[in-house]
Parts: structure tokens; C-alpha cells; sequence
């Protein structure tokens, strides 16, 4: 229903705002991720191939902070068998203040923390970039595509021109996707950075993709949760109108029935 | 209770006439859930107990999410998170508070301008608008405090530039300003004392709401003629009213799922939709947002207190005859009160005798005018401070202060209003029985 609607509305928009929305710098394709829309469910397969793409490349600098490893495990994510996960942890290493040491990680830790001290947590990267603007400041594009993050942490891995130049003593990166257009970050990713196990397509813009719904996953992890309660919520809420709005018919009709033409 | 006569709880057995000597509690529940209610309530009589049910759910998700969520500088953005991803059900109790601060914030609107439109705020209600006004502004305190707690980048900096604005009050603002961050900048005592306050408004609120039903209880509801229900018998009254149990009370409840089934849906699907990204950021006194923008629901506000720049003229005159106490600063923060507090005397700038805006033809427009301004307003207060939008919401702003202080008292004079019906029953006879109307008198009256 929500995508009708929104059709109906992306229809009345699209002639009137179609050449605003076309070309500029920031901007943000939009990418169908198959968590998107009501229906939209997390890929297990494609969470495992983000998990390694960070593990192998973002976690160098980048950290997750916020989340708990453990929750590889969990439904509605990566579900890893728990074995795994407790390997998995294994391979960082937390600060123990009980301790006063530094030891190996199991699944109750968190990731550690990013290890380049500019480089930002990506814990919610996810939610806290907007893909998606306007038109004209009325929100329309990210009732119709979502707020887009997952897409702008895609584009941006792939938005890189090739073009450099130094700035007060540090190599800035041309990237169209990102804010002003230039960035301190260095590409990461150019394609088959990492080898799947299972032979997964490994070029720069599925590698990209596969990250970006990863980092949505860390971002948000009771997605489906969620849009479950909603489902149920809902469904209980529309029977429950139908129930009172007969109630109410029926209890008003004598009321009502009194002022009838005869 | 009222001036409306009707039936009252009789205490029959030995214990209840007992429990009424002692403590009329029964009687007291039965009069005001038996009100008599004008029947001819239209949809927009609804908001009201979507309002109460609002503050309920708040005060019941935020009771819980305070048992886990840690009011310190250092921890309260890591207590959130944690919320979400350790607290069993606490994704889905933060969406819901989140998105029902919203919900509360649709509700008011709506509940406000529909007490604009049909005259709710005239004599003898200006007690209960009065009331309502406290209320709201109590919402908005209480919102923007609670948007602090995540400790987001848009909470601290939302922060920073509302608190800002009592700095801008000539002679005492810093000191006041310092007096309510508890220090010179947002930092840990802010957090600490906004949760407190947080956490102790929504009662003020509670008991302020009990205060705004009361009122309208003792003058009776306003309907969509504007014209009050009769009081000459019980009888009388019977054929104007019905009690609110049970026929407002299901009506009521049937409005209020539809809502709830669209608030579900935005808190399942899209929850973070009328949020803002930089929120997800954990707050950094160094690094400032490129746009710092309020929740949607303070948009208007903000583009009125963001319109009066120091090159409008009437901002060079104010400060020009105050020998510069009063800047541009200082202005945007009166008019952005002033623009509440001119809603507020609504009651006494309105001199039209007609209360309701169904039968005042010109009125209308200006009203329709005054809801589409309110909705520019928003979309103004969310767009940079730059032109064209400058100057658009120095329009917009004007007209919001033109409607209350010039339109409204002028109308009163040169209007002339549409006839009004004898009473609700006729109205109500109307509207379900097309033409036969002198005949519904004679029907059996209501039960």
C-alpha cells in the first residue's frame, strides 16, 4: 500500500521535479537493496560477505563500537553458528580494565573501536547519512526511497574520480559523492580486494554493496524484528477499526434513524 | 457537573451510599465519563482523546526506556544504542516514543486548529483555551528536552542554539542562560537536569490536562454550529446531547485505530523518517552540523524567530527606540513567543458574536489562509536562511501576526455572519434527515 501511494505520488513529482533531481554533485543513485520497503528482509548471504569485506578491509581503520559481537549470531543478521562466532572473536583484541591488559575478545565484547583516530565508528554510519534530499526540502524522496544510507556508503565506495591533491599536509581523494567533494579517506576498495569462499562476484561495485547492507545491518539489527511488530500492529489495528467502526454504525444508526426522511 | 442538566450517579446499596459519604469518587467518574455531549461532534472532535491517549503512551514507554538509559555526557549516546540492541523490545519502545512525540505533535495541530476554526477558544471556553495553551508550550519544553537525551550531534546543537535564545535577553540573558545549562555550555549538568525535567513535565502536564477537561466540563462542549446546547430542562438538554459513554467514547476509539494502524506503520517501516541523520552521530562540541535544523514540529516557530534578520525594518525601528536593547536576536525571540502568545489571546482579539467559523463567510478564507501559512511556515523553517526563503517567511511570519492582531479583531465589525441554526438538534436533523427538520422535535426523545 505504502508503495502504491508512493507511486502515485513519485508519478506527480517526477514531471515537475525530474531536471532538479538529475546530475550534481552528492548525488545518490538509488540501489534495491533487499532490505528496502515494507517487505524487506536482510540477504544472510550478502550480511557474511559484508561481515568479511569489513573484517578484511574497513576494520584497518574503521570500528563498530557499538556493537556487540554476539550479535553475529542473532537472527535477522549474519546468523553465524555461535562456533564461529566465538573463533571470530577471537582474532581481536579488547582492553580488559579488570584485567589492566589486553586479552582476546569473545562474543560478549564489542568490535573495538576505530583504530585511526579520524577515522569515524561505522557502528551507525548507515542511519546517520541521508542518501537521499528534497525536492525542495518536502522530504518526498525518502518517503518514496528510504532516508538512503546504505546507498550513500555505496556510492561513495564507488564515487571515487581518481583525482588527488594535498591540502595542508594531507592527500584529499575527489569522490562525487561525498560533501564537498573531496575526501580524506583513500579508495579502499577497486574490486577483487577480497576472495568469497564460495566464489561470489567480487567486483568494486557488489563489493561496495555487500559492505553497505552489512553496515545497514550493524545500523540497524532489529530490522526485521521490527517491521514484523509493524506488520502484526497493523493488521491487529485495521481489524480492531473494522470491529468499532460497526460498533459505532450500529450504535448510532437509532440515533441517526430518528432524523430519516420516512 | 456543568450546566448542562442531566441525570446523576444515585448511590443505591448501603456500601455505596457509604463510600458517596465519605468519598464521592463514584459519582464523580459517572458525571464525567455521562457528560452530556453535544451530537452533533463532527471528526475533528476526535483529537482530544488521541491527545490523552498520546501523553499515557508517552509517559509509559518513557518510564521504561528510563530504566535503562544513563543521563551522562559520556554514556547516554552508548545507553541509547544499547536500547536498541540489548533491551528486550527496547527498538521498538524508543520508535515508539520517538515517533509518538509526533503523533502528540499532529494531534495538537489539529486539536488547535479546529478550536480556531469552530470558535472553541470564545467565552465562555477562554479558560480552557487558556489551559490548552499551557499545555502546549509544556509540550514543547518537554520535547525539546527529550530530543537532548540521545546526545546526538542534533541534540547538542539543538541544545546549544534554543538555550542561545535566552541568552539573547538583554541586561540578564547570559547570566540566565548560564543559570539554566548549569555552566557556560551544554554539558553534563544540562543532560542531567533536561532528563529531570524530562522525566517531571509530563506529570505537569497530566495534571494541567485533568485541569483543561475539567473547564470543558463545567461550560459544556462547543459542536460544529457553535451554538450551545439547551438548558432549559433536562428534557431540552436530551435532545441537543448524548452522553459521552457510550457513543463519543466508541466513536472515539474507532478514530483512534485508524491513527494508531498509521502510527504503526511509521514506527514499523519507516521510524526514522521524521528523524534526522545527524542524530545517529554521537554529539561533539567541535564539530558543528551544516544544518542545524529542529524537529519538524518546532519548524514554524523557528522560521518566525529566523525571519526577523537585523535589515528588516521594523527590527531597525524596535532597536532604533530602545537605543539598541532591542537587536535582531532579541526581536526573532519575542516574535517567535509572541507568535504563541497572540494565539493565546485569541479569546479577546476575536470580536466576532458568532462562534463558530461555519457561518462567517469571510472568516473562512482568512482561516484556510492562516492553516496554509502554519504549513509554509514549516517548510520555511526547514530551508536555509537564505533568499528566497528569507523573505518568504518574513511574509509568512507577518500574516500569522496580521491574522490574530488585525484580521481577527476587524472581522467581528465588517462581517456580516450566515444564519445559524436554532439549535444542535437542528443541525444534527439536517445533516441525517435532508429537509425534514421542523418534525424531529416530535420524535420520542433520546435515551
Amino acid at each position: 500500500m505504502l508503495k502504491k501511494l508512493a507511486a502515485s505520488m513519485v508519478a506527480a513529482f517526477a514531471l515537475t521535479t525530474g531536471a532538479f533531481a538529475a546530475g550534481g554533485a552528492g548525488h545518490v543513485e538509488n540501489i534495491d537493496f533487499s532490505f528496502d520497503g515494507p517487505f524487506g528482509t536482510y540477504d544472510q548471504n550478502q550480511l557474511q560477505r559484508g561481515l568479511q569485506i569489513y573484517t578484511e578491509i574497513c576494520s584497518a581503520c574503521h570500528g563498530l563500537k557499538f556493537v556487540p559481537l554476539r550479535t553475529l549470531a542473532d537472527d535477522g543478521g549474519p546468523q553465524l553458528p555461535e562456533d564461529q562466532v566465538r573463533a571470530y572473536a577471537e582474532f581481536f583484541e579488547v582492553f580488559d580494565p579488570e584485567l589492566d591488559d589486553f586479552r582476546a575478545a569473545t562474543p560478549n565484547d564489542h568490535f573495538p573501536g576505530s583504530a585511526l583516530a579520524n577515522a569515524p565508528d561505522l557502528s551507525m554510519m548507515a542511519k546517520a547519512r541521508a542518501g537521499f534530499h528534497g525536492p525542495y526540502g518536502l522530504g518526498i524522496n525518502q518517503l518514496l526511497h528510504g532516508i538512503g544510507g546504505a546507498e550513500y556508503i555505496a556510492s561513495l565506495l564507488t564515487g571515487y574520480t581518481g583525482e588527488e591533491k594535498e591540502e595542508a599536509g594531507t592527500i584529499l581523494y575527489e569522490n562525487v559523492t561525498f560533501p564537498g567533494g573531496w575526501i580524506a579517506m583513500a579508495p579502499p576498495l577497486y574490486g577483487e580486494d577480497v576472495e568469497f569462499a564460495d566464489g561470489h562476484a567480487n567486483d568494486l561495485h557488489h563489493l561496495s554493496e555487500d559492505v553497505a547492507a552489512f553496515l545497514m545491518w550493524t545500523a540497524e539489527p532489529k530490522m526485521m524484528a521490527r517491521k514484523q511488530a509493524g506488520f502484526v500492529g497493523v493488521l491487529f489495528l485495521t481489524i480492531l477499526s473494522v470491529l468499532l467502526y460497526l460498533t459505532n454504525k450500529r450504535l448510532w444508526a437509532p440515533v441517526k434513524g430518528r432524523y430519516k426522511k420516512k | 457537573m456543568g450546566g448542562i442538566p442531566h441525570d446523576h450517579y444515585e448511590p443505591k446499596a448501603a456500601w455505596e451510599k457509604g463510600l458517596a459519604k465519605r468519598l464521592p469518587i463514584v459519582g464523580l467518574l459517572y458525571d464525567t465519563l455521562m457528560i452530556p455531549t453535544p451530537k452533533n461532534l463532527n471528526w475533528m472532535w476526535i483529537w482530544g482523546i488521541v491527545l490523552t491517549f498520546c501523553l499515557a503512551l508517552q509517559i509509559i514507554t518513557g518510564v521504561v526506556l528510563a530504566m535503562h538509559y544513563t543521563p551522562q555526557v559520556d554514556l547516554a549516546f552508548g545507553s541509547i544504542e544499547h536500547i536498541m540492541r540489548n533491551v528486550n523490545g527496547g527498538h521498538m519502545l524508543r520508535y515508539v516514543h520517538t515517533n509518538g512525540a509526533s503523533l502528540f505533535f499532529v494531534a495538537v495541530y489539529a486539536h488547535i486548529f479546529r478550536g480556531l476554526y469552530y470558535g472553541s477558544y470564545k467565552a465562555p471556553r477562554e479558560i480552557t483555551w487558556i489551559i490548552g495553551m499551557l499545555i502546549y508550550l509544556l509540550m514543547m519544553g518537554t520535547a525539546f528536552m527529550g530530543y537532548v537525551l540521545p546526545w546526538g550531534q542534533m541534540s547538542f546543537w539543538g541544545a546549544t542554539v534554543i538555550t542561545g535564545l535566552f541568552g539573547a535577553i538583554p541586561f540578564i540573558g547570559e547570566s540566565l542562560q548560564t543559570w539554566l545549562l548549569g555552566g557556560p555550555a551544554v554539558d553534563n549538568a544540562t543532560l542531567n537536569r533536561f532528563f529531570s525535567l524530562h522525566y517531571l513535565l509530563p506529570f505537569v502536564i497530566a495534571g494541567l490536562v485533568i485541569v483543561h477537561i475539567w473547564a470543558f466540563h463545567t461550560t459544556g462542549n462547543n459542536n460544529p454550529t457553535g451554538v450551545e446546547v439547551r438548558r432549559g430542562s433536562k428534557e431540552e438538554a436530551e435532545k441537543d446531547t448524548l452522553p459521552f459513554w457510550p457513543y463519543f467514547v466508541i466513536k472515539d476509539l474507532f478514530a483512534l485505530a485508524i491513527i494508531l494502524a498509521v502510527f504503526f506503520a511509521v514506527v514499523g517501516f519507516m521510524p526514522n523518517y521524521l528523524g534526522h541523520p545527524d542524530n545517529y552521530i554521537e554529539a561533539n562540541p567541535l564539530a558543528t552540523p551544516a544544518h542545524i535544523v529542529p524537529e519538524w514540529y518546532f519548524l514554524p516557530f523557528y522560521a518566525i524567530l529566523r525571519a526577523f534578520t537585523s535589515d528588516v525594518w521594523v527590527v531597525i525601528g524596535a532597536s532604533w527606540i530602545t537605543g539598541g536593547i532591542i537587536d535582531a536576536k532579541f526581536f526573532g525571540v519575542l516574535a517567535m513567543f509572541g507568535a504563541i502568545a497572540v494565539m493565546a489571546l485569541a479569546p479577546w482579539l476575536d470580536t466576532s458574536t458568532v462562534r463558530s467559523g461555519r457561518y462567517r463567510p469571510m472568516f473562512k478564507w482568512w482561516f484556510w489562509l492562516l492553516v496554509v501559512d502554519f504549513f509554509a511556515l514549516m517548510w520555511l523553517g526547514a530551508m536555509p536562511a537564505e533568499e528566497p526563503y528569507a523573505s518568504l517567511s518574513l511574509i509568512a511570519s507577518a500574516y500569522w501576526f496580521a491574522y490574530f492582531l488585525v484580521i481577527l479583531p476587524l472581522l467581528g465589525v465588517i462581517e456580516k455572519p450566515d444564519p445559524q441554526p436554532a439549535t444542535i438538534e437542528e443541525d444534527f436533523a439536517a445533516h441525517y434527515g435532508g429537509d425534514d427538520v421542523g418534525s424531529a422535535p416530535s420524535t420520542q426523545p433520546a435515551e
